[in-house]
């Protein structure tokens, strides 16, 4: 006999115990917990995001549409950057005032290569404004899981409210698990010791949010607003 | 399971030397104490964890109940995105299975995930003794791994080392495995951690294999989810050309939207925190994908029974496979707060390793026999947990198991368990207070003779009674029992007659 025939089969005689249910999955679990906690404005909830980011010690920073290259291009000199990996699908005009000089995301590439590379510039599928997670499904905007994961620095642009929900259930609606999804909240970070959090281990050690208005039309221009930063 | 724990002398033994290493006790009670506090204010942010873990619960009874059906459906989709099943019954044949797959790579060194399922199997020891290298890349588990040690947590593995030996066992063995640690390294966690990078940077960049467990497999679409913090974990999933993930069968969710529950309480459970760092989820292949090119183009997924279906099989113990491996139950626990993770003998220390390992593995060893009495049965370990597994309850179906016998199954068969030797005089002291309680004149004659003698009463029992003895105070005897006492007063109407 197989071992899935083995398993399969003894699943079977430990569970004949528990007479059949046909209650569909649907109406299997009572779900009567709540799809979002609270009630806030999209604002508010744009606001949310950027309060639960900070808290795990991502950088964010806000602005309006046509000030997303000028900010852009700020944050890469002030890193000192020299080099930008960028995904093939991004919005050139995103990095158009930017003089870094830039790595287009290649299957081809190596590691090591992509170790070489200073910073990296995405967009995003998803913001969950509870938790302050950012998704990432790999849309050509996105790139290659490891362009997020082996650069250092990582700056992530998040158009709002469009791409914000507020909560874990509502982020999964939107997303394809076909596509692999990379879900992250803060940069790296580990507890192994003594349970102290320290940031950036294996992952990019600075992590950047622009929250950048997709609906900017007549907002005042905040370019680079530092919204806020744990120390 | 595990060749690192064979011969792990029973939870009592084991536990009184713990208990005296005042350097364990103050690591682990620092550590449990900090994430207790934290854990609590991360679910109350949340107002309705009670319907949450209410959910958690349903959706892994109702799992376990159609197992069969979830797992076939499980494979036939993650065998639609291009990876491959297999099916391992016991420790043995999943390490052969690894072992067979990463020969045929070519490859001599792994990267490792940190995974409770390949620590359950000893895949390390089996791997190096096929000359493979496998490389720990969590940091707790490099720590454990440098140190030669055992992890003594499931979430923190290495919870009982503090600084100054994390600084120790790196100066002294990140050399042996690769890129020695810095000079002049200090104890502080930034400075550590930051060796860690640096050691382990230069094994992930040029891995071929990747070989991982998972926190959760979504039946109806065929994705895998891995839970972490440190990004390595994203490193062995999507860098090399190879991943191999083995996963216990009970990992299972129906469907894609069962992990709304899970993504909420998981991190707030086990880290305190929001949500953790990084959540990696991948279905099949890069191949598998239509126009795309990311990640591993080889994916093997080895769905491991090991005693998961014997624990399935018991009406009570069955619930315990709803566990998550969030680690709530260990931080709150008083025993495991001073006896420490490795007492327990097993990958799975603390409440929740003391009803999955006795039932993973059987209860014929010492070891096993001996931890479903490692609690004081408070409580705090349901009430804490997500899935509301009742960790009490299934204790004392356990003691009651090991004391009197009785049916269970092993490797899927019905078997009668004997009473466990070390019982024998429990049983009989019991046979004994049965017998006295229904003869009252021998009852009363003893207990004059009792308090007659006290005077002469050992502070410990002698034989078989002295290691309950060793960790009690005996009762005092009193000079006249309640029964004469009774006789002569009334209840202390007439103290004068």
């Amino acid at each position: 006999m197989s071992s899935r025939d083995l398993i399969l089969g003894r699943v079977r005689r430990a569970t004949a115990d528990i007479r059949d249910d046909d209650t569909p999955y649907e109406r299997a679990v009572d779900r009567s917990y709540l799809r979002e906690h609270g009630e806030r404005t999209p604002a508010q909830t744009v606001a949310l995001l950027a309060e639960n980011l900070a808290d795990y010690r991502a950088v964010v920073h806000r602005c309006a549409a046509d000030a997303l290259p000028a900010t852009l291009a700020g944050l890469l000199a002030a890193r000192g950057s020299g080099t930008v990996v960028v995904p093939e699908g991004l919005d050139g005009a995103w990095l158009a005032e930017s003089e870094v000089t830039r790595v287009a995301d290649r299957a081809t590439g190596t590691a090591h290569e992509l170790d070489a590379v200073d910073s990296v510039v995405t967009a995003c599928a998803v913001a969950v404004a509870e938790t302050g997670t950012i998704v990432l499904d790999a849309s050509p905007d996105q790139g290659r899981r490891r362009i997020t994961l082996v650069p250092d620095h990582h700056i992530c642009v998040v158009r709002v409210p469009g791409q914000v929900v507020s909560s874990v259930p509502q982020a999964l609606e939107r997303l394809d698990p076909a596509r692999p999804l990379t879900w992250i909240s803060g940069p790296s970070a580990t507890s192994d010791i003594e349970l102290d959090r320290v940031e950036g281990v294996h992952g990019p050690r600075t992590l950047e949010v622009v929250l950048v208005d997709d609906a900017s039309q007549g907002v005042p221009p905040s370019s680079g607003e530092h919204v806020a930063r744990l120390a | 399971m595990s060749g690192t724990f064979v011969g792990m002398p029973a939870f009592p033994v084991a536990a009184q030397e713990a208990v005296h290493d005042s350097t364990l006790r103050g690591n682990l009670r620092h550590a449990t104490h900090t994430i207790r506090a934290k854990r609590e204010k991360a679910v109350a942010e949340v107002s309705d964890w009670a319907a949450l873990r209410e959910a958690g619960k349903q959706i892994k009874d109702h799992t376990l109940r159609h197992l069969d059906r979830y797992l076939v459906q499980l494979e036939e989709a993650v065998t639609a995105a291009g990876g491959v099943v297999h099916w391992a019954a016991d420790a043995d044949e999943a390490n052969r299975i690894v072992t067979a797959l990463v020969r045929m790579t070519g490859e001599t060194e792994v990267v490792k995930v940190k995974s409770m399922a390949t620590q359950e199997i000893g895949l390390n020891e089996a791997l190096e003794a096929a000359g493979i290298h496998a490389y720990e890349t969590d940091l707790a588990e490099l720590i454990v791994q440098l140190g030669k040690d055992r992890p003594s947590h499931i979430l923190v593995p290495a919870i009982h080392r503090n600084r100054g030996e994390i600084r120790d066992i790196f100066a002294r063995e990140m050399g042996e495995w690769g890129r020695p640690a810095p000079e002049g390294l200090t104890d502080t966690p930034a400075e550590l951690a930051e060796a860690a990078r640096l050691h382990l940077r230069e094994k992930f960049l040029r891995a071929k294999v990747g070989i991982s467990g998972a926190n959760f497999m979504v039946a109806e679409t065929g994705t895998l989810v891995v839970v972490e913090s440190e990004g390595n974990g994203r490193m062995c999933l999507t860098l090399p050309e190879t991943l191999i993930s083995v996963v216990g069968i009970e990992k299972i969710v129906p469907s894609w939207r069962d992990l709304e529950v899970f993504l909420q309480t998981l991190p707030r459970s086990s880290t305190a925190e929001r949500m953790n760092p990084y959540t990696s989820m991948w279905t099949g292949t890069k191949d598998g994908r239509a126009g795309e090119d990311d990640g591993p183009g080889t994916f093997h997924l080895v769905l491991l029974d090991n005693g998961r279906t014997d624990t399935l099989a018991d009406e009570v113990g069955r619930q315990a496979l709803r566990c998550i491996r969030c680690s709530a139950c260990l931080n709150v626990c008083p025993v495991y707060e001073r006896a420490g993770g490795h007492a327990y003998g097993s990958v799975y220390p603390g409440p929740i390793g003391a009803i999955l390992s006795p039932q993973l593995r059987g209860t014929g060893s010492e070891i096993d026999a001996s931890l479903p009495y490692a609690s004081s049965l408070c409580g705090a370990c349901y009430e804490v947990c997500p899935v509301a597994i009742d960790i009490p309850e299934v204790l004392v179906h356990l003691r009651e198991r090991i004391a009197e016998g009785g049916p269970a199954t092993r490797d899927g068969n019905r078997v009668l368990l004997k009473p466990a030797k070390g019982h024998a005089a429990e049983r009989a002291a019991m046979r004994a207070a049965r017998w006295a309680f229904s003869h009252p004149g021998a009852l009363r004659g003893g207990q004059r003779l009792a308090s007659r003698t006290r005077r002469f009463h050992p502070r410990t029992l002698p034989g078989p009674g002295r290691a309950w003895s060793a960790t009690r105070d005996l009762p005092e005897v009193p000079a006249e029992s309640f029964r004469d006492w009774w006789q002569r007063t009334r209840g202390g109407k007439d103290v004068t007659k």
